[in-house]
Formats: structure tokens, C-alpha cells, sequence
């Protein structure tokens, strides 16, 4: 393969600036703390104050590592569905995961007028609405995995993933329509996603998650870069399409799944990361993209994180309004700058 | 030597194509028995819509036959999983590749993919492997260029250097020479009685070519309304085949200068 070396490079700086947004977004908040003292507390000995300690062990260290995988995690999953998909458009939502996440949630939130007291608030907990995203977008899943089995046609699954985000949204809007504000409300902050409600229970089970989602695409390079010439060659080639496309899309599901249970919704970075990938390293070897995406979503997302605090203020923006504003831009400029899309 | 050229790489007995619809039988032609040797250029030759791609689409496994069998190594097709076919036979489809994204030699090298790992590391023999194909088809000068920088004509050289590069006896390209132009199109037909010639492979393509074809084919397959002959060339002349390929009231075949003739 050819120049190896520059790969090399490249990732090394990747893996810099990866660890310096990581000690930037630890060392952001609305609690200012001196360097010293987050660096003694990462290392685990004690700061001038306890609660400085608390803080950093207990709030931003988890969120930095929510936004590491977050970020790597949709990337990825963005770039397994637009190869499987053959489409630059295709990002891990399109198979309607997002969309039944919300379902679920909107269920659980807006309809729970309809359970009585204690049962509501036990749904409307914490871990009521992850179980409701991750049983929503399973379901959706399903449903799509189930087509996917019947009809050949990448393209087809694509508009039919779409189709069900379309029930799905119209359902919601029924709900929302019969909601309470409060109950809005609620589900619309839900919607804002946030990296923030994670603690070191939720970030364990989530990592699990995550990491098997890692393992199957890892598992999928090959296929992957066989599907590069469309399913008739790679048919061809020897690669079983229909198992082939079952692993991606678990993996994708797993990943954007449980992502989006606990963290909500997060926009624009599945569609994003993998073409600002692509542009930069102007490859479609997986090899180089998989862990290329890894680094990227990961920096991408915590830069989008130490935005969102407004350093030095108590106010936090909702994080999926930033991923949109900083991103999009950025993916403009570079098709501008490059007067073309690679794909 | 002639023992070699005897060993049949691909055989059909009363094979019959077409599609199987829940609702109706389309048959497209029936009693097929060809063979293909070893190291034979073979062209496959017959009118729009006669059944070529139906027949190809067959005979690589893409759908099953109606009735009838194919052996391929004296195996039968239905009898191959999809990576062990991939190792007797590969394609030049007529369908783009989905990402033009790709230099010249990883897609040569995806060529290789049937013999790779996991994770599809090229060992020192799949780039050997991969760099001899590059250089049987002369594209050695094409190699770091991306695919989306080629010429037609170009990228169709690159996709027969993927098949050889495949490694497999038996290569099936479907109407190779489309879209080019008539210098590309002998140049491509040539290039592969050369590969015949080098590696002692089969190739086997369909094509419109059909003046080229008949200089420079071992064998020709000829699709009609009423059956499917399978000759050599100047065999096929003689027993008066071509005449009947077309309809008559336009074009008529002559025989002396083997080729095609617009009726005055």
C-alpha cells in the first residue's frame, strides 16, 4: 500500500490533538480549576480542594470519555452505512434508529398521562427513558432487519428506513399534540441530547456496548472494502452479502443505538465525520478510514463539548445544536476548497 | 500438450434459462450444451435481447438455471459456495464500480480478496500476485492514479487486471467493449487473446463485436432464435451460422470477407 509513512504521521498528530481537546474540555467548566489540580486528580492524588476532585472524577472526567465515545462511535456507524448504502446522504439515523428512539421516549414521556402516579414517575426516571430509546430503536431495527432479509436492494432499505422515521415522527406528533407542556418540555430537552447525565455506571455499560459494536465493524473492514465495487463484484469476490450487511448493521445499530438511549439524539456527526475523513485523508481503504473516524468523531465531538459549556459561565447549550454549527461549516468548506465530494 | 487442451474448464448438459417467477416461466433458451477448454478465447455472440446476459448471469451463479446442469472442474455450479467459485472464476461486469475513489492497484488488489485474512492484509505474494496482473495488461504507468482519473478505456484494462489478479481459470467478461471506441475495442479483444496466449486461462466474454470476434476467438458461442451453436470461427462460416444471427431485411453476412454487410 502506498505511503505508509505519511499515514503514520498523520495519525500520530490525530493522536495529539486528540489528547489535548481531552485535557482542554477536562480543564473547561463553570467551575474554574487550575492545571495542576486537574492534573493531580486524573493521576488520582489529592487537590488543594476536595470538591475540585469530586468534580473532575465525578463530572467532567466521565463527560469527556461520553463525548470520546459518542463521537467515535456515530462517526463510525456514519461510515459503515454510507458504504453499505453506497450513499453519501446515509448516516447512521437513516435506518430509522434515531426515530425510534424518540418513540420510545415520547411514549414514555408524553404518554404517560395515561399511567397513574407512581408507575409514571418510575417510567419517567433516568433509566426509564434509556430503556424506552434502546427498545424503540430496537424495534425500529427490527423492523428494518426483517425487510432487509426480503428485499435485495440496498437502496430500497434505505427509503424504507426513512419510511419508518416518517411513521415514527407522525406519532410523536400525535403525542405532542395530546402532551402536557411539562411533558414538551421534557421531551424536547431530551432532544437537545446531552453528554452530561452519564455516570460511571451508565459510561460502564454504555462502553460495553459500544465495544462490541467497535469489534463487528472492525470485524467488517474486509467486506467493506470488497463492497467498495458494488454487491455484484463482491459477490464475486466471494464475500457473503447477506451476512456481510447483517453484521454491519447490527454494528451500526449497537453503536447509534445505545448512544442515542442515553445520550438523546445527536445530529450531524454519523453524516459528517466520515466525509471530512475522506477529504483529509482522500482514501476509501477502510483500514485507513475505520480508526481514521475513530480519532476524528472523537475530537470533533470534544471540541463540540468545550463549546457548549460557554467557558467560565454557568449556562450549557445544548449540545446537539453545536455539533450542527461548528460541523457544518466545516464539511461546506472543505467541498468548496476541494470542488468535490470523494467517496 | 494436447491432453491440456483438452481439460474442460466449464461444461452445461441440457441447460435450460430463464426466469422463475412465482406467477410464470420465462423461458429465454433452451438445450444449452457448450464446453469451454482450457486456454480458449471465447466469444459469445447473438442479437439484443436474445438471452447473453441471461445466459452469463447462469452461468456465474447470479440466478439458477431452469433445468440442466453446469460443471465447472467437473464439479457441478450448485455445488460451490461463494468463495470457492471465486476461486475458478471471475467477473468484468458492464455495472460502474461504486467508488472511484480507489488507486489502480488497491483495486487490482481487492482482487486478491478471496486469498486474504480477516482483515485483508496483502501478504508479499498477493502483491507479487497483484503487480504481475498490472503489468500483464500494461498499466504499470496507471498504477498510483484513482480510478476516477482513467479513460473508459482505461478502467476496463484495470478491471480485467483485477480479475487476473483474482487468480482464477475461468474469466467471464460481459460485453467488455462497450462504450469504447473502435480502436479500444480491438485493443481490449487483442489484449485478451494475449492473456489466453501468457497464462493459459479461459476467457470467456459476450459482445456486439462480431467482425473482431471472429478473427480473434478460438471458439465462438452463437445465440439464435432456435438454438445456441457452439464452433470454431471459420467452422461456424462454413455451416452458414452468422446468416441466420440477424434478421434479414437490413444487414447480410458475407462470407468471403467474414463480416457484416449493409444490403444496397
Amino acid at each position: 500500500m502506498p505511503n505508509t509513512n505519511t499515514y503514520r504521521i498523520s495519525f500520530t498528530i490525530l493522536i495529539g490533538i486528540l489528547l489535548v481537546c481531552f485535557f482542554v474540555n477536562i480543564s473547561l467548566g463553570s467551575v474554574p480549576i487550575p492545571l495542576k489540580d486537574i492534573l493531580n486528580s486524573l493521576i488520582g492524588s489529592t487537590t488543594e480542594h476536595d470538591t475540585w476532585q469530586h468534580i473532575i472524577q465525578n463530572y467532567r472526567l466521565p463527560k469527556a470519555l461520553t463525548a470520546i465515545i459518542v463521537g467515535s462511535g456515530l462517526g463510525i456507524s456514519g461510515l459503515l452505512m454510507q458504504t453499505l448504502f453506497r450513499n453519501p446522504l446515509a448516516g447512521p439515523f437513516v435506518l430509522g434508529i434515531s426515530s425510534g428512539a424518540s418513540l420510545g421516549v415520547a411514549l414514555v414521556i408524553l404518554g404517560s398521562g395515561i399511567f397513574s402516579g407512581v408507575l409514571a414517575s418510575l417510567f419517567i426516571s433516568k433509566w426509564g427513558v434509556v430503556v424506552a430509546a434502546s427498545l424503540g430503536s430496537f424495534f425500529v431495527l427490527l423492523a428494518v432487519l426483517a425487510v432487509s432479509l426480503k428485499v435485495r436492494d440496498t437502496m430500497a432499505i434505505l427509503i424504507i428506513g426513512l419510511m419508518f422515521a416518517s411513521i415514527t415522527a407522525a406519532i410523536v406528533s400525535v403525542l405532542s399534540y395530546f402532551g402536557s407542556a411539562e411533558q414538551l418540555q421534557q421531551y424536547i430537552f431530551w432532544g437537545f441530547g446531552s453528554l452530561g447525565n452519564l455516570n460511571w455506571k451508565d459510561l460502564t455499560i454504555l462502553l460495553i456496548i459500544y465495544l462490541v459494536g467497535i469489534l463487528l465493524a472492525t470485524c467488517s473492514i474486509k467486506s467493506l472494502n470488497t463492497l467498495l465495487l458494488g454487491e455484484n463484484y463482491a459477490k464475486s469476490l466471494g464475500l457473503n452479502i447477506k451476512k456481510s450487511r447483517f453484521v454491519i448493521i447490527i454494528a451500526t445499530s449497537l453503536l447509534a443505538g445505545a448512544i442515542t438511549a442515553f445520550t438523546g439524539p445527536i445530529a450531524f456527526i454519523g453524516l459528517a465525520i466520515p466525509h471530512i475523513t475522506r477529504q483529509v485523508f482522500n482514501t476509501s481503504n477502510h483500514k485507513v478510514l475505520l480508526p481514521a473516524v475513530f480519532l476524528f468523531g472523537a475530537i470533533v465531538m470534544l471540541i463540540c463539548d468545550s463549546i457548549s459549556q460557554l467557558p467560565n459561565s454557568d449556562y450549557t447549550l445544548p449540545i446537539n445544536a453545536i455539533t450542527s454549527l461548528v460541523g457544518a461549516p466545516v464539511v461546506i468548506w472543505l467541498l468548496v476548497r476541494k470542488r468535490k465530494m470523494v467517496f | 500438450m494436447t491432453e491440456d487442451k483438452k481439460h474442460i474448464i466449464l461444461k452445461t448438459e441440457n441447460l435450460s434459462i430463464g426466469y422463475n417467477s412465482k406467477t410464470e416461466k420465462t423461458l429465454v433458451a433452451s438445450n444449452i450444451n457448450i464446453e469451454l477448454n482450457k486456454g480458449k478465447l471465447i466469444g459469445l455472440i447473438g442479437a439484443n435481447g436474445i438471452g447473453k446476459s441471461t445466459l452469463l448471469r447462469t452461468l456465474t451463479k447470479v440466478q439458477n438455471p431452469l433445468k440442466g446442469e453446469i460443471f465447472i472442474n467437473d464439479t457441478a455450479l450448485k455445488k460451490y459456495s461463494a468463495l470457492d467459485l471465486a476461486k475458478v472464476m471471475s467477473l468484468v461486469l458492464t455495472e460502474p464500480i461504486t467508488s472511484k475513489n480507489l488507486s489502480v492497484f488497491e483495486l487490482v488488489a481487492l482482487g486478491r480478496q478471496p486469498y486474504t485474512n480477516w482483515i485483508g492484509n496483502l501478504s508479499k505474494e498477493d502483491i507479487e500476485i497483484t503487480n504481475r496482473a498490472i503489468s500483464q495488461v500494461n498499466i504499470n504507468h496507471l498504477k498510483d492514479k484513482k480510478c476516477f482519473e482513467l479513460s473508459d478505456g482505461q478502467l476496463q484494462n484495470v478491471m480485467i487486471a483485477r480479475a487476473l489478479a483474482q487468480d482464477t481459470d475461468l474469466i467471464i467478461l460481459d460485453e467488455p467493449t462497450t462504450h469504447l471506441d473502435m480502436y479500444h475495442k480491438a485493443y481490449i479483444l487483442k489484449l485478451l487473446q494475449k492473456l489466453v496466449k501468457e497464462t493459459n486461462k479461459t476467457i470467456l466474454f459476450s459482445s456486439h463485436e462480431i467482425n473482431l470476434a471472429i478473427q480473434l476467438c478460438d471458439n465462438l458461442i452463437v445465440m439464435t432464435d432456435t438454438d445456441v451453436v457452439s464452433d470454431a470461427p471459420c467452422n461456424l462460416i462454413t455451416k452458414g451460422t452468422f446468416e441466420n444471427l440477424f434478421p434479414k431485411d437490413l444487414i447480410a453476412f458475407d462470407e468471403q470477407t467474414g463480416s457484416f454487410r449493409v444490403k444496397k
